[in-house]
């Protein structure tokens, strides 16, 4: 352990005990894929809501070996992923990146890195509304006993009518699956873009909701499976013809915004990803 | 059991609500004209009942207000589980099973894909807040059908048959009226060709001639696919017109069954006797 590290603390802030029994949630949540796991969220010093489930999770993980990278909405420079790593540093000590494939643990919100992921990484992800079928059932207790039988119709029909007053399956993120074809999970706000990413994937996704106090997983090598039907499937936010702006990717999820010029400014649409955008230019120089 | 092909045998069914007291049992019945025990309060919906329904019969359940036809229903619909006895279910060529031993997840997929249930009250059998069309797809999706275009098919081909509108599929339940609900309800019931449907007082509450098209919606229904059901009501018009077999309940026993036209035309049971006499 560094020596700039706050003695007033236990090595990542939580207790041992608290560490321990986050840690038997997770092995839950890993025994039974997509199953919602209860756990009880302790009081951290940043509010709930704001990535308390994804940050027990990674300090109930890191070990002085671990190698971390944060990021918000793909961007390892916006304030939530700013502040979430300092404040594991600070209690923690351990080294921090933004290089993909160097982390060991990657806490994040809103994405999944673009660079492929291996089996020696672990994903964690920031969950706000942990349960997919509030959309359908806004009692917690009908839900649970739902998940139980796997009486997943109302959210089927759910889909169903959203074929027939929107004309197509509407749902912009958080797109319901199944996961290891037994239980419907919640994707997060992940964009569509990412759901196929967790099918079969070489790496464990964690998952977790510190305000609604439920741990969930997907680990390696698990069927997940988008809601779709057969004559409507489920598609990304794909555009042929989309391109990166700065790196040129075009195969990459890509946010618009706006860029004021002399002219008045125009829309610009970038890597998410910050860090596999930056990687990108690089190469691009180099081979220059 | 008889050597005839039986669907469903259901075998010493007892429910009851309440603590119970070691004399309960005498002091409730149809000898007694109770079903709730004086002593300690406790409820006898179900006692020792036992009913056997073959394939493609249609059987009547009569009797009083809470004499526990709903419960009988309910139990078979393993909506409620019984304090004791056995419900046995057997298809076509296959060994019996014990229903009630099915676990939670097992017992909900027997009931998505053999059972059909049409309640009294439309309300506990839809979604209102799903649409018509979503309602009937419902019971497909849970069958795992997948395709959208061959849902809506289905759904219009059940709608036909149910002579409900088909331009209305995508319309609120709460804009139909209630004898088209109750067709709804059997639309719904149908969709994944279930081996015995459970209508719970279907008639009640719906005016006469409303009344006998659904009846004829059902006579027809069971004319042509044979399916067998297993009717309650407190109506005996409704289960003269369809049930050949009827037993009659009363305070959680059955007190008579046989063919529907001899109790009907010569009823044995002093209870039956009154309903018969006050229902002509």
């Amino acid at each position: 352990m560094s020596a700039n590290i706050d003695q007033l603390y236990n090595f990542a802030l939580l207790d041992e005990d608290a560490k321990r029994a986050i840690r038997r949630s997770l092995l839950k949540a890993v025994a039974l894929p997509g199953h919602l796991v209860p756990f009880a969220s302790r009081d951290l010093p940043i509010a709930r809501g704001w990535g308390t489930g994804g940050l027990q999770i990674t300090l109930a993980l890191v070990t002085p070996d671990d190698t971390l990278k944060v990021i918000d909405q793909g961007d390892d420079e916006s304030v939530n992923a700013v502040n979430l790593r300092r404040l594991i540093t600070r209690t923690t000590g351990i080294t921090t990146t933004v290089d993909t494939a160097a982390a060991t643990v990657i806490q994040t919100r809103h994405r999944i890195p673009e660079e492929p992921l291996r089996d020696d990484q672990i994903l964690v992800l920031q969950v706000p509304m942990a349960d997919p079928l509030r959309w359908v059932e806004p009692h917690l207790e009908r839900a649970t006993v739902m998940h139980g039988e796997a009486d997943y119709g109302k959210m089927w029909v759910y889909l169903y009518e959203s074929v027939v007053r929107a004309g197509d399956l509407r749902i912009a993120s958080q797109y319901p699956v199944i996961v290891n074809r037994r239980y419907l999970m919640d994707t997060t706000p992940i964009p569509r873009w990412d759901v196929p990413k967790l099918h079969m994937a070489e790496t464990l996704y964690l998952f977790g909701a510190g305000r609604e106090k439920r741990i969930y997983a997907v680990p390696p090598y698990t069927a997940v499976e988008p809601l779709q039907f057969e004559d409507y499937p489920f598609r990304t936010e794909y555009r042929p013809g989309q391109r990166c702006a700065r790196c040129g990717a075009e195969n990459a999820f890509l946010t618009t915004h706006f860029v004021a010029d002399a002219r008045g400014g125009r829309w610009e649409a970038t890597c998410s990803d910050a860090n596999y955008c930056a990687k990108r230019r690089a190469q691009a120089e180099a081979t220059a | 059991m008889t050597s005839e092909h039986w669907l469903l045998h259901v075998e010493q069914l007892t429910k009851h609500f309440g603590p119970t007291c070691p004399d309960c049992r005498r002091l409730t019945g149809p000898d007694t004209g109770r079903s709730r025990c004086p002593r300690c309060g406790t409820v006898w919906a179900c006692v020792d009942v036992n009913v056997q329904l073959a394939a493609g019969e249609v059987l009547g359940i009569v009797g009083e207000s809470g004499s526990g036809k709903s419960t009988l229903l309910q139990m078979i619909h393993l909506a409620i589980r019984p304090d004791s006895g056995r419900i046995w279910y057997c298809d076509d060529g296959e060994t019996p099973r014990d229903l009630l031993a099915l676990d939670r997840y097992e017992a909900r997929h027997f009931r998505n894909t053999r059972l059909g249930i049409v309640y009294q009250r439309p309300e506990l059998g839809l979604n209102m807040r799903f649409s018509v069309g979503g309602n009937v797809a419902e019971k497909l999706l849970l069958a795992e059908w997948r395709h959208f275009g061959r849902i809506r098919a289905r759904t219009a081909e059940l709608m036909a048959k149910t002579e409900l509108p088909p331009e209305r599929i995508d319309d609120e339940p709460a804009t139909f009226s209630g004898g088209m609900l109750q067709r709804v309800q059997i639309a719904k019931a149908l969709a994944s060709r279930p081996a015995l449907l459970l209508l719970d007082e279907i008639t009640s509450g719906l005016d006469v001639s409303v009344q006998a098209r659904v009846l004829d919606l059902l006579r027809r229904i069971q004319w042509e696919d044979g399916i067998t059901m297993l009717l309650v009501s407190h109506d005996l018009g409704v289960v003269r017109q369809l049930a050949r077999r009827t037993i009659v309940m009363k305070n959680g026993h059955i007190v008579e069954a046989g063919l529907t036209d001899q109790i009907l035309e010569d009823p044995q049971h002093p209870y039956t006797q009154l309903l018969v006499s006050s229902a002509l």
